[in-house]
């Protein structure tokens, strides 16, 4: 296992060379790469016939505080890619400032990404760019905030009949 | 039969449009399809979704890890202990709790009791919707059974919170086993009946066979998994390619189908519940072999110990106190842990920052990517199997807008 894992890794530095920001080892090892680089890097994996990520497994955003960086509010992208024949399992990674949310959609390598990038926008409006159809999948279209962000209270503030004087709301 | 689906919209041609659900009984979930109609043959298909929308991932970064498996609950209702057990696994997964191989095969004849329910509803509704509505019944009542299994052990039928962190909440009684051997002795025969009843039917072939049908490629492309893939001929199947909770020491087979079409997708899942009847009986005769009266692992930090101690003892008090306010200490970490659902592959993706809540939780709801599919595979058939697929696929709005 930890050889394979080293294999990966090694395997993974070569095909990407400078994109490789960092690895992350562990059971579900992972790969950061900049934001401007996610497609290429999701494109070469697939490629690489020593590596062939050629399903995608889920995809999900993020959204980190101030607090929890240290280093201004931020948001991110996670890509689980499956190795099928070989059964090897990675993730790539990438976090951009809220400000700066724009990746350019995967959708052109993999089909299911469609509907899971529409999900990331929904809730976390992270943009991408040449999505055949980027509209909110789950939440009205009118919808003015991204309900994921930490930012987002998970109740309704303006209810009053939730306060109680003695455990707060 | 698919017609040619080549032939592109026509801009000067007047289509009708047809609303498929939210509410209409063919869709047999709250979704809709906006549906381009050219007489019977569906042009273009419009999947609208969310209208059962929960925000399940944001109210689990609101609640401590134990009371997230009630929302598990709600993806995939016709399988809810395979939810609820892999979200077990994957807290477990997350805190690093070994359960002891006894409670692990309790888990697979509980989740694949589950495996059988969620087919034996989906597979009738197939018939049912090609207009044999007797099998639908049929079958409905060994669905009950296995809802009484489920009663007997967590008290609840659909929605079933069942099995803890750790293990169960009590062990098996004699009447759940009485339960458990009955529907084993029981079932078989008249699952044949039901089988025998469609499989080599001019009427349901005609209907099925040829229809709805996907390739490998194109499903891969689209993210399927389970019965689905499983159809279109690849052998993908959670239960092997990353064994968790013992599957590793049951044998059994992986059917594949050939075409992916409904018939396929059918025969797939009548043979997976004769596979899960296998593996019953084998983790049936695991749970005798394992020392008796172990259902849960002794770790006091996540588990509730018993009540009359709570009452008597004061250790045991603090430790339902910290279990209960979700107090005990969880790593930093993030892990992913599927399990091999009804439908397909169903993912946690836990990412802890050591709080009594998850930092953020990713569900990977197999449905909610393979429904995409959809209108791709109807493009060009008539409504009538458009309805067929849909209900073929599986696909349960619960689970699909989280």
């Amino acid at each position: 296992m930890a050889n394979e894992l080293q294999n990966l890794q090694e395997q993974v530095a070569a095909a990407l060379g400078a994109r490789c920001l960092k690895w992350e080892g562990g059971e579900l090892p992972a790969v950061h790469v900049p934001p401007a680089e996610v497609y290429s890097v999701v494109r070469d994996l697939y490629d690489d016939a020593g590596l062939a990520f050629r399903f995608l497994t889920s995809l999900c955003g993020i959204h980190f505080t101030a607090d929890a960086t240290g280093d201004g509010e931020q948001l991110g992208l996670i890509y689980f890619l499956h190795d099928l024949p070989r059964n090897r399992r990675m993730r790539v990674k990438t976090v951009f400032p809220v400000a700066a949310a724009e990746v350019e959609s995967i959708t052109p390598i993999f089909a299911s990404a469609n509907w899971m990038e529409r999900e990331a926008y929904d809730f976390y409006g992270i943009k991408f760019k040449n999505h055949p159809n980027l509209i909110r999948i789950f939440n009205i279209e009118t919808m003015t905030v991204f309900p994921l962000r930490k930012d987002f209270p998970l109740e309704d503030r303006t209810r009053h009949d939730k306060n109680d004087p003695m455990f707060g709301r | 039969m698919a017609l040619p689906t080549d032939s592109p919209l026509r801009p000067e041609k007047a289509y009708t449009t047809l609303n498929l659900g939210p509410t209409h009984p063919a869709t047999h979930g709250i979704f809709q399809s906006v549906l381009k109609m050219d007489g019977e043959i569906v042009m273009d298909a419009e999947p609208t979704l969310g209208y059962i929308h929960r925000a399940f991932e944001k109210i689990a970064e609101r609640r401590p890890y134990y009371q997230i498996t009630t929302l598990t609950d709600r993806l995939n209702y016709c399988s809810s202990p395979i939810n609820n057990i892999g979200w077990h696994l994957a807290v477990e997964k997350l805190i690093s709790l070994e359960v002891p191989r006894r409670v692990q095969f309790l888990r697979v004849v509980i989740m694949e009791f589950a495996r059988i329910a969620d087919h034996l509803i989906c597979n009738p509704i197939i018939a049912a919707d090609a207009g044999a509505l007797t099998g639908f019944m049929y079958m409905f009542q060994w669905r009950e059974a296995i809802y009484d299994i489920f009663e007997s052990v967590g008290g609840a039928r659909l929605t079933t919170n069942l099995g803890r962190i750790g293990g169960f909440e009590r062990d098996f009684s004699p009447e759940t086993w009485r339960l458990i051997h009955k529907f084993l002795r029981e079932f078989p025969a008249a699952f044949e009946e039901f089988h025998g009843m469609l499989a080599r039917n001019r009427i349901f072939m005609d209907r099925t066979v040829g229809v709805g049908g996907i390739r490998a490629e194109r499903a891969l492309q689209y993210g399927f998994t389970g019965p689905n893939l499983r159809a279109a001929g690849v052998d993908y199947d959670v239960r092997v390619a990353q064994p968790y909770s013992g599957y590793d020491a049951l044998a059994f087979d992986i059917p594949v189908g050939a075409q992916g079409d409904v018939y396929d997708r059918f025969m797939v899942r009548q043979e997976e519940v004769r596979q899960s009847l296998r593996l019953i009986h084998q983790a049936v005769a695991k749970v005798a072999a394992e020392p008796e009266g172990v259902f849960r692992a002794d770790a006091p930090d996540w588990v509730l110990p018993p009540k009359e101690e709570v009452y008597s003892g004061m250790e045991a008090l603090i430790y339902h106190f910290k279990v209960v306010m979700g107090e005990t200490k969880i790593p930093v970490g993030e892990i992913y842990h599927p399990v091999e659902g009804g439908n397909g592959e169903l993912g946690y993706y836990i990412v802890s920052d050591g709080g009594r809540t998850p930092y953020r939780l990713h569900m990977r709801r197999p449905c909610f990517i393979y429904y995409q599919a959809f209108p791709e595979i109807i493009r060009g058939s008539l409504l009538s199997d458009a309805v067929l697929t849909l209900s073929s696929l599986n696909v349960i709005a619960g689970e699909m807008d989280a």
